[in-house]
């Protein structure tokens, strides 16, 4: 029983959380926020359950619940989880978990916050879990209005700014992905959404010329959530006004659809376009969109993240920039480089999360986070201080925490295919650790600043609860990665296999057509 | 089928006839000097009820001796017909006049009127005309269908007679008219003369073997057939009229305009382009002439036009005019394709465009009602001064509208996307896409207005009746459905899809 619904549980529980709370009276600020942990719990618990029963050597689907949909256009409502997805599961159960904890200081229209953010989770558990690619667009979509609300009416001085942008942004993107949903979906008879079948079944059909087009279409919608350069200016914007709970989401999950988008859909189902020439004797489309594109991120967020005075806009600058060695891994095709890039996916995901949540804290006390408007902090929060001392040294990548190992994977992954762009890629750590430190520095250190030496500040219990399970992770997959790696492995191998077989395939086609 | 056996098929059009009468009849015997009567409204509301139930009782009931498996059938020597797709607009049609007669009792402008009897009948009458629009098989019928509905539609415009907006409007829409059925006939005398009939079917017959050299002129005609359709449909370049119409009219007759009328002039340019000139691609005549890209161009350019232009509108009627410009440019996508899956993707969309442009206008009159304004101001902050409901229904229309799944509005575009990449019309679908990306600015823009921006001081707080609250709630409820279950009207719009072909 539980394995069939567990996926649908996991998926709906939270939309039947929204429909509780929007019942409720507005004014009963408590229920709601305890209605809303209590919906975000068995999600999170029912993804422990998946991981214990989840097993890694299959890389089919698992806990499948399938169903037509519409049968007439074929439409199946199926959801399915394997190794490409169950981290990703289980990182938007628990943030979206902690998420609720760090709402608790939301005053205005409470009501509506807790709604939305419960339709979100809904929106992202569904991403991850959808296998058919319909229903995958149709919960891609429904992330994005709770989004634009969650921006634009609880968010900072320009939120209706950066909502739109936001929302622009991403449905240009997905408006490409619907093109190319339905060109594949028409050229297969019977025409289907089944994102497991639609590869072998289109494979033949599509000359590789326009395989690669609907790529590129596809990736352009994966590419601004990323987001990757030149589709990223939307981040920043959405970072800084968004209110700290929904940058966590943002950073956390909803950057890790387009990777996973990429993976999933670019890989699964046009696995012969990924490593095409993307113009007539060019280069690979993965060298140039992913690998060569990513590194370029690596080191243009960096360089903006140097430049910012704003600490929040500088955390957003980091994770274009750390979202670059995901690109770059899964652009090389070998086994640490996929696995490297999903498992920086998680751990980005937890960093990331913490480093919002740490923005968080001191802009709820401070009122601003003008990095140079603090100084000295360590000496007034001793607590708080330690705390994102942690977080920035595993976002900086430091031996023994959880950054180090994907980031090492995906480099030593890269270096076998891509050894100048790993160089510069690797190099780029430096800048990371500058800006980083330097933050730290001018934040953190020095004389205190008389404005806030007699505050008392300090960091609250709850904050600490919404952090502490992120550091545990982080510390112990900085020990002990095997923990994802086990789960993961196999099927992003199987993956890699399938794109790379087409090479083969390709050449030895080649040199048939050449021997004739 | 002869005039008197064809009386028999002719249910809801004789209902709305009787209707009309009596409304007529009534309002004289009823009618004092300055006095107003409910009973012309209250006429009207039951005929348009009756003629749901009429147009709906062929197919699900087998009324009138047609039987389950419901065959075309030509009444009144051919000069109109009875099929699914006909049965389909009139129900479309049909739940227009409901809701729009339900609109009318509850807006200020007109139900504080004296002239109840003048405005119902002529709504009839212009009801009646698009029946027979959906039905006409024949080039006199629908030019005579379409004038009856052109002519009432200006009476409609301009009922509002010492508004000058309204005057204006109705003159407006009176000149545009007037060039386009001129246009419209003199290319139908052309097709006459090419072709040597008038009848739809002999008309596709007579092109299946036209000799060669005509192509041109044959050409000439149809796009001059085109400008009339598409100044019913609003396209562009036959668009000018709509947003001073829009804005002028009474918000009743707006969305009348906006739906109805809109949806009849489809069912029009469908019959004759998807039946009379070819049923799979433009017929053999045609070939080498552009008609399928002069359509696609046609529909890129209103999409453009229509989205563009919405942007910078201030006055949300107008906003809406522009609004169904553009929704009418994703509708002629799936006509350009020229196959019964783009007209069944017409049909749908029509479908879900009526739910879905109705609670918009709805919602709007309930906020011109309370706040008397027509700005786009009038919206600021509404969910802040206790209109919270109303806003989110709005809301649901607004990203339904912009194309936005869970909702119907998604489906809609989903399946004309479809039909336009199985018709391989690739650069236009990618065109449309990106033209819902443009629609969403300006949708939001009122999204935002409600729920992101905090009502000034000159907002005061509103109140809206429960009833109407209850009716948009309604509405948004079935955008919401038809955005997850929308199989059933997608079979439906697919057996109306086949024409005459059974």
């Amino acid at each position: 029983m539980i394995e069939t619904y567990v996926l649908t549980w996991m998926t709906f529980l939270p939309l039947a959380g929204a429909v509780v709370i929007t019942c409720l009276p507005g004014r009963a600020h408590q229920a709601i926020r305890w209605t809303g942990v209590a919906a975000t719990t068995p999600s999170l618990l029912l993804s422990v359950w998946l991981l214990r029963h989840f097993d890694p050597a299959n890389t089919a689907p698992q806990f499948v619940h399938r169903f037509a949909w519409i049968r007439s256009y074929n439409i199946e409502y199926f959801l399915g989880v394997d190794g490409i997805s169950v981290t990703m599961v289980v990182l938007t159960a628990l943030l979206s978990f902690l998420c609720m904890f760090a709402s608790f200081g939301i005053e205005k229209a409470l009501k509506g916050y807790f709604a939305l953010f419960l339709l979100l989770e809904t929106g992202m558990m569904g991403t991850f879990l959808a296998l058919d690619f319909f229903l995958f667009y149709v919960f891609w979509e429904l992330m994005l209005l709770p989004m634009y609300f969650l921006i634009g009416i609880w968010g900072g001085p320009r939120r209706e700014y950066a909502a739109i942008k936001f929302f622009l942004y991403t449905l240009l993107g997905s408006v490409l992905m619907l093109v190319a949903l339905l060109y594949l979906y028409f050229t297969p008879d019977p025409h289907s959404f089944d994102m497991t079948k639609l590869g072998a079944l289109v494979a033949d059909k599509i000359s590789i010329r326009v395989q690669v087009l609907l790529w590129v279409a596809l990736f352009i919608g994966f590419a601004i959530k990323i987001p990757a350069f030149p589709f990223h200016t939307w981040l920043p914007d959405a970072h800084v006004e968004a209110p700290t709970a929904i940058s966590v989401i943002l950073a956390g999950v909803l950057l890790k659809m387009g990777t996973y988008g990429i993976l999933r859909i670019n890989y699964g189902v046009l696995p012969a376009a990924t490593l095409a020439p993307l113009w007539d004797n060019g280069p690979a489309v993965a060298f140039v969109l992913l690998a060569a594109l990513g590194t370029w991120n690596i080191i243009y967020g960096a360089f903006c993240a140097m430049a910012q005075r704003d600490l929040k806009k500088l955390v957003a600058y980091s994770s274009i920039s750390h979202m670059g060695y995901v690109m770059l891994g899964m652009a090389a095709f070998t086994p640490q480089g996929i696995n490297g890039a999903v498992l920086q996916m998680f751990n980005h995901g937890t960093i990331t999360a913490m480093l919002f949540l740490l923005v968080g804290v001191i802009y709820d006390r401070a009122h601003h986070r003008d990095i140079e408007g603090f100084g000295g902090l360590a000496s007034i929060m001793p607590l708080y201080t330690g705390v994102t001392g942690f977080a920035f040294f595993a976002a900086m990548g430091i031996p023994g925490l959880s950054a180090f190992i994907s980031e090492v994977l995906v480099l030593l992954g890269s270096w076998r295919v891509h050894p100048e762009l790993t160089v510069v890629a690797a190099s780029a750590v430096v800048l990371t650790a500058a800006y980083m430190l330097w933050a730290l520095q001018r934040m953190y250190l020095g004389a205190p600043n008389p404005k806030y030496a007699n505050t008392g500040w300090e960091i609250n219990g709850r904050e600490l609860f919404t952090l502490a399970p992120l550091a545990v992770l982080v510390l112990l997959l900085g020990i002990y990665p095997m923990l994802i790696l086990d789960l993961q492995s196999p099927a992003l191998l199987a993956l890699n296999e399938k794109v790379t077989a087409t090479v083969q395939q390709a050449t030895h086609l080649a040199s048939m057509a050449g021997g004739q | 089928m002869g005039t008197a056996a064809s009386f028999r098929f002719f249910g809801p059009e004789l209902a709305l006839g009787a209707a009309l009468l009596l409304v007529i009849f009534v309002d004289l015997a009823t009618a004092g000097r300055g006095r107003r009567s409910e009973w012309p409204a209250t006429i009207a509301l039951g005929a348009a009820a009756a003629t749901v139930v009429l147009s709906v009782g062929f197919p699900l009931f087998g009324w009138a001796g047609l039987g389950e498996t419901l065959r075309p059938t030509w009444l009144f020597d051919r000069m109109l017909v009875l099929d699914q797709f006909a049965i389909f607009f009139k129900v479309l049609l049909g739940l227009s006049l409901l809701a729009v007669v339900t609109m009318s009792i509850a807006s200020r402008e007109i139900a504080e009127s004296p002239n109840q009897g003048e405005y119902y009948t002529v709504l009839l009458g212009s009801t009646l005309g698009m029946f027979l629009m959906a039905s006409a098989a024949n080039l006199l019928m629908a030019y005579l269908a379409l004038e009856f509905v052109s002519l009432s539609s200006y009476v409609l415009t301009g009922f509002l007679r010492h508004n000058r907006r309204s005057s204006e409007a109705a003159l407006k829409y009176l000149i545009y008219g007037g060039v386009a059925s001129g246009a419209m006939i003199y290319g139908m005398s052309w097709v006459y003369g090419l072709t040597g009939s008038m009848d739809y079917g002999q008309i596709a017959a007579a092109l299946a073997k036209a000799p060669a050299e005509n192509r041109l002129a044959l050409f000439t005609g149809l796009v001059l057939v085109l400008a009339g359709f598409g100044y019913k449909v609003a396209v562009v370049p036959f668009h000018m009229w709509a947003p001073d119409v829009y804005t002028g009219a009474p918000l009743p007759i707006t969305t009348f305009l906006a739906v109805a009328s809109k949806a009849a002039g489809f069912a029009m340019l469908l019959r004759f382009f998807n039946f009379g000139v070819g049923t799979n691609g433009p017929s053999a005549a045609m070939s080498g002439l552009p008609l399928v890209q002069l359509m696609a161009a046609i529909s890129a350019l209103t999409m453009l036009v229509g989205n563009l232009a919405a942007i910078s509108q201030t006055n949300v009627k107008r906003l809406l005019a522009y609004s169904s410009i553009a929704h009418a440019g994703y509708a002629l996508m799936g006509v350009a394709v020229f196959a019964e899956q783009g007209v069944a993707a017409v049909l749908l969309y029509l479908a879900v465009y009526y739910v879905m442009n109705l609670g918009a206008f709805w919602v709007t009159l309930l906020v011109v009602n309370t706040t008397g304004r027509e700005d786009l101001d009038a919206f600021r902050g509404l969910a802040w001064r206790g209109g919270a409901p109303v806003a989110v229904t709005l809301a649901i229309f607004l990203f339904s509208l912009a194309g936005l799944p869970p909702f119907a509005g998604f489906i809609g575009k989903l399946y004309v996307f479809a039909a336009g990449i199985k018709g391989q019309l690739y650069w236009l679908v990618v065109w449309g896409a990106l033209n819902s990306v443009v629609s969403l600015y300006y949708y939001a823009r009122i999204v935002k207005l409600m729920f992101l921006d905090q009502p000034g001081p000159q907002d005061g707080p509103v109140h809206f009746p429960n009833a109407e609250v209850g009716a948009v709630a309604v509405l948004s409820a079935l955008t919401l459905y038809f955005g997850v279950r929308f199989e059933w009207l997608y079979q439906a719009a697919v057996a109306a899809s086949r024409l005459l072909r059974g």
